[in-house]
């Protein structure tokens, strides 16, 4: 034990000694976590809409009115001609085009039945998606207006409607805020975590301190615990940093318990640690743990669920995603404070995350020799 | 327990197809200060290392301080001190802390690391210096306090890898001093070099060319075999056999 005292105490004596560590530890997670939510944004706006009115009447007018008012559209082009607008959608100027045919008042007013045609430029298929999703939506509104205008007698409706109402359970405003800020922490996390131990064991390496650490009597699972508990003292310590701003920026209060999420992020730090510390022991120098972190970084990120939705991966990729540690955070972080979830729900993810942190601990306890 | 504190017998370390140490046997008495010569190369830090536990023999047998080189390494760690050719002291630390460091892990107990920290400061006249980073103190400094941190536990054998390498001659010549004390302490001393002029302070010299130990002898009757002037000369006509190149 006294052995772990004193390699404890030259640890934080250098961490604290590194303004660079320090940095890292207090300003990246503010700066990422005040920037990064507001930029990670999937509602859709400002789509540059294109749009063709070749009827100039007064429902066409109307029409195009109701979409530019919706808050969602940037009006880019408005002509006449078909072919002036491709041009416009060549010069990335237009998302969505929208063509109102000739005569189209007067086969709505006429035939009951007009039609439109939507061009959507596909390139970001996300914003194709959604930006004709929503034209769709405001459009079928204007449809149903037209034809209660037309309903003389209103007396036996002749359209039959289904109407929707709908509530959205755990995050009423549907503030995707709440989702992101919530994921995005916890990559920071793992970020931090790993990458701070894989560099801080690699940097000895270099130096050649390690070595003269391998020739005194100093057994491994000391030195390693003398890496760890910094480590991840420093961890819970940015995770506290990370909520404090999720608190006062984004108004985010878990509806679970602090203690939950604690909890959770211990042993989470264990396995991300254990992992950086298993990067140290394969990689020679700095310049390999970092490419070796970031490669699964990307892949962990990816795979995580932080951006899109595990449930809607291919089979082979949710079976993937099983063996990302930080999907389980995630989805942790999103129970404990949108669900207000208790320990007990998340059992099953603390059980699993505790097998992370064994096995990547173990494996690097037995990776790391002190004998060549 | 024999006078010998270092054993080595048919020790031998390959990599692949090549031998790095060829079968080389030795024994280094205690309180000795043993020259471990040889060409850049020829597998004086390889054999070093096996040694130290840093490394483990392909075949042949070893003792250090009595304990088995296979067997009982992390004993033989409590009983040795060793200074590799990169600086190994923490640049971040001040010295008091490296020496409170490395005095810890070796579980020696406060009052002994307080006393010594204080006896070693005022022997090599940094007193002042105690709070200062290492990475600030001038090379040939951080030599002789790498060299005094290495015997800070007061090890049986101390091993140093080219100790002196890139010191100026006046502090060259202080290393070697404090070397002698710590022989004088019954300190074994088991040192590579590449400077023949230290090689005449050894006791007993092995000259290694290309992983197996050509000669062994104290330095005048090895001038006296190899009819040669100085240690420069003996040096020569070994390493001249050498096919290893750098």
């Amino acid at each position: 034990m006294r052995t772990l005292r004193f390699l404890l105490q030259k640890e934080f004596r250098q961490i604290f000694r590194d303004p660079s560590i320090l940095r890292i530890i207090l300003i990246m997670p503010v700066i990422q976590l005040l920037i990064l939510p507001w930029a990670a944004d999937y509602e859709m706006k400002n789509i540059k809409l294109a749009v063709v009115n070749q009827d100039g009447s007064e429902y066409a007018r109307q029409l195009v009115n109701k979409i530019t008012s919706s808050g969602y559209f940037e009006l880019t082009a408005y002509t006449a001609s078909y072919d002036e607008v491709l041009r416009e959608v060549e010069k990335d100027n237009a998302d969505v085009v929208l063509q109102i045919p000739v005569q189209f008042e007067k086969k709505l007013v006429k035939e009951d039945e007009a039609a439109l045609f939507m061009a959507v430029n596909a390139i970001n298929g996300v914003k194709a998606g959604i930006g004709s999703a929503y034209l769709r939506s405001i459009i079928q509104d204007y449809n149903r207006e037209v034809r209660l205008e037309w309903i003389q007698m209103p007396r036996f409706s002749t359209e039959t409607q289904v109407a929707i109402t709908s509530s959205n359970w755990f995050n009423p405003l549907m503030n995707y805020k709440y989702f992101m800020v919530p994921g995005i922490l916890v990559i920071l996390l793992t970020m931090v975590g790993t990458n701070l131990a894989a560099i801080n064991i690699v940097k000895e390496k270099e130096i050649g301190t390690i070595e003269q650490i391998n020739v005194t009597p100093v057994k491994k699972y000391h030195f390693i615990l003398g890496k760890l508990i910094p480590f991840w003292i420093l961890g819970l310590l940015v995770l506290t940093i990370g909520l404090i701003i999720s608190r006062l920026f984004y108004g985010i209060l878990p509806a679970g318990s602090f203690l939950t999420i604690y909890v959770f992020a211990a042993v989470y730090l264990l396995a991300v640690l254990g992992l950086g510390l298993l990067l140290s022991t394969y990689s020679t120098n700095q310049q390999q743990a970092m490419l070796l972190s970031f490669f699964l970084m990307m892949i962990f990120i990816l795979l995580g669920g932080l951006y899109t939705s595990i449930d809607s991966m291919p089979e082979w990729a949710k079976w993937i995603t099983r063996f990302n540690p930080v999907s389980y955070f995630i989805e942790v972080m999103r129970m404990v404070i949108l669900k207000g979830s208790t320990l007990a729900d998340i059992k099953s993810h603390l059980l699993i995350m505790s097998g992370f942190a064994i096995g990547f601990n173990a494996w690097a306890v037995i990776s790391y020799r002190k004998r060549s | 327990m024999s006078n010998s504190m270092i054993t080595a017998e048919n020790l031998t370390k390959r990599f692949g197809d090549f031998v790095a140490v060829d079968h080389i046997s030795f024994e280094v008495n205690k309180g000795e200060i043993f020259g471990f010569l040889g060409a850049n190369g020829a597998g004086k830090t390889t054999a070093m290392r096996m040694l130290c536990g840093l490394s483990l023999p392909t075949s042949g047998k070893g003792t250090v301080a009595g304990f088995d080189i296979y067997k009982d390494n992390e004993k033989i760690k409590q009983n040795i001190g060793y200074m590799s050719q990169k600086f190994s002291l923490y640049d971040d630390l001040t010295v008091k802390e490296n020496m409170r460091f490395y005095g810890g892990i070796y579980g020696m107990t406060n009052d002994f690391i307080r006393k010594k920290t204080a006896f070693i400061l005022h022997h090599l006249h940094l007193e002042k210096e105690g709070d200062v980073l290492v990475k600030s103190l001038p090379l040939g400094w951080k030599q002789k306090l790498a060299f005094s941190v290495a015997i800070f536990h007061e090890p049986q054998i101390v091993f140093l890898d080219e100790p002196t390498g890139g010191v100026d001659p006046v502090t060259r010549r202080e290393f070697w001093s404090m070397i002698y004390q710590a022989a004088e302490l019954g300190i074994t001393i088991f040192v590579t070099t590449h400077y023949m002029d230290e090689a005449e302070y050894c006791n007993r010299v092995s000259i290694m060319v290309d992983g197996k130990v050509e000669a062994l002898d104290t330095p005048a009757q090895l001038k006296r075999t190899y009819a040669a002037a100085s240690m420069d000369e003996v040096f020569l006509k070994l390493a001249r056999k050498a096919v290893r190149g750098e």
